[in-house]
C-alpha cells in the first residue's frame, strides 16, 4: 500500500486505468441497463415498476460502500498520512453523496406505485438519509479545511464517526419493523430471493456502476492532483519573480 | 513510508494514532450499542397484531402491521374491511378510501389508524402495500403456486 501512496506513481498507473475502468463501467452499466429496461420479464406483484430496482439497488450499495471506502481513506490519512489519502477521499465524496441520491429518489418513485407513498420514516429510509446527510457534511467540512490548506483533519474524523451509520443501514430491516423489504440478495450465503431472469440485469448493472464510481474517483484525484501541481508552480513562480 | 533513518519516532507516532482511531472507533461502536439498545421499540415503524395482543391497548394513533388475511378482505361501497394477521394473532382493520395497487389478500399490508378500544378494530386513516423482498417472472410465481412453493410470502 506504501508503495502506491506515491502520487507520481499512482499518476502513472492511473493514466492508464482510468479510461479502461470507465469503458468497462459504460459497457456493463448499459448492458444491465438495456437487459432490464427492455428484455426482462416484470415481477408477479409490481409489474414493470420493477425495473426500478436495476437503478435503485447499485446506486444503494454504491452510496454506502463508497461510505465505507471514504471511511478507510479517511482513517489512512489519519493514521499514516498518506499524501494520497486525502485526496482519495476528496474524491470518493461526491460521487457517493450522488449515489446515494439517485438511490433516494429512484426509491421515492418506486415507493409511490408500490407502497402508496414517496416517503416514510422508517428505519431503512431514515438511515439513508442520514447517509446523505453524512457525505454532504462531509463535503462542506473538507471543503472549507481545503480553502485554509489543511489537512482535513477535522473531515476524515466526521467520515470515520459516520461509519457507525453503515451497520444501521445494513440491519435497519432486520432490527425493527420497516416499511422497507428485508434483504433479497445475501451475500454470505450466496443465495438470493431474485428469480434469475431478474437477477441477471441486477447483478450486470451492479458491476458497471461500480466501474464507473472507480473511474470517476480516479478522475477526480488525477484532476486533484494536476490542480495541486499547478498552484505549486504557480507559487513558486511568483516567489521567483518577487 | 519514510527514510529510515529517523524510523523510530515516527514508528512510534503512527501507532499511536493507530491505537487512538481504533479505541475512538469501540468506544463510539459501544455508545451506539448503548443507545440503539435502549431505542428499541421506538424506532420501530409498526407494530405487529401480536404487539399489539401483549399489552394495553393504545389509544394514540399507532401503524399496525402484517399480511391481509387470505378470503378476509369484504367491500361496502368504498370502505373496505379485512383482518391482519401475523400468523399468531389477528386485528379486523376497516378502511374508506383510496387502496394502493399492491394491495392484495396475502400480501403485506401496513395500516396507519387508531385501535377502537370497544370493539377491537382498526380504523385505519391510511393504507400502505408492504412488498417482500421476493422478485420473480408471473409465470414462475403462477407455476410455483400451483405446486404449492409459495407461501404467502412474508
Amino acid at each position: 500500500m506504501h508503495r502506491y501512496a506515491n502520487p507520481a506513481r499512482f499518476l502513472k498507473i492511473a493514466r492508464v486505468a482510468t479510461p479502461i475502468v470507465a469503458l468497462l463501467g459504460l459497457a456493463l452499466t448499459a448492458a444491465g441497463l438495456w437487459i432490464g429496461l427492455f428484455n426482462s420479464p416484470p415481477d408477479y406483484q409490481q409489474g414493470e415498476s420493477v425495473r426500478i430496482m436495476y437503478v435503485h439497488v447499485p446506486a444503494a450499495w454504491l452510496g454506502a460502500g463508497g461510505y465505507l471506502s471514504l471511511a478507510i481513506a479517511s482513517a489512512t490519512a489519519l493514521i499514516w498520512r498518506h499524501p494520497l489519502a486525502t485526496i482519495a477521499a476528496r474524491a470518493i465524496a461526491p460521487a457517493g453523496a450522488a449515489f446515494t441520491a439517485i438511490c433516494l429518489v429512484s426509491g421515492a418513485l418506486w415507493g409511490k406505485p408500490t407502497w402508496g407513498t414517496y416517503w416514510v420514516w422508517d428505519a431503512r429510509l431514515t438511515s439513508m438519509l442520514v447517509l446523505l446527510f453524512l457525505y454532504l457534511g462531509y463535503l462542506a467540512l473538507s471543503a472549507s479545511e481545503a480553502e485554509k490548506g489543511g489537512e482535513g483533519r477535522a473531515a476524515a474524523i466526521l467520515a470515520l464517526v459516520g461509519v457507525i451509520n453503515l451497520p444501521i443501514i445494513k440491519y435497519s430491516v432486520e432490527w425493527w419493523n420497516t416499511l422497507h423489504q428485508g434483504s433479497s440478495i445475501s451475500v454470505v450465503n450466496a443465495s438470493s430471493k431474485i428469480a434469475p431472469e431478474l437477477l441477471t440485469p441486477l447483478l450486470l448493472s451492479v458491476a458497471g456502476f461500480s466501474f464507473l464510481f472507480a473511474a470517476i474517483v480516479l478522475m477526480r484525484m488525477r484532476a486533484m492532483l494536476a490542480q495541486q501541481r499547478i498552484e505549486a508552480r504557480s507559487r513558486r513562480l511568483a516567489e521567483a519573480l518577487a | 513510508m519514510r527514510s529510515s533513518a529517523n524510523e523510530g519516532p515516527k514508528v512510534k507516532a503512527k501507532h499511536q494514532r493507530l491505537w487512538l482511531v481504533l479505541g475512538a472507533l469501540g468506544a463510539l461502536g459501544g455508545a451506539g450499542a448503548l443507545a440503539f439498545s435502549t431505542l428499541g421499540d421506538k424506532a420501530t415503524y409498526f407494530y405487529a397484531p401480536a404487539d399489539l395482543a401483549k399489552g394495553p391497548a393504545p389509544t394514540a394513533a399507532i401503524r399496525l402491521g402484517g399480511m391481509v388475511k387470505e378470503g378476509s378482505i369484504e367491500r361496502d361501497g368504498a370502505t373496505i374491511r379485512f383482518v391482519v394477521t401475523d400468523m399468531a394473532e389477528t386485528v379486523p382493520v376497516t378502511y374508506t378510501g383510496i387502496l394502493p395497487d399492491l394491495f392484495r389478500e396475502g400480501q403485506g399490508v401496513i395500516a396507519e389508524g387508531k385501535l377502537d378500544p370497544a370493539t377491537g378494530t382498526f380504523r385505519a386513516d391510511t393504507i400502505l402495500a408492504k412488498h417482500d423482498e421476493s422478485y420473480m417472472p408471473p409465470e414462475v410465481a403462477g407455476a410455483m403456486k400451483k405446486t404449492g412453493r409459495v407461501s404467502a410470502g412474508n
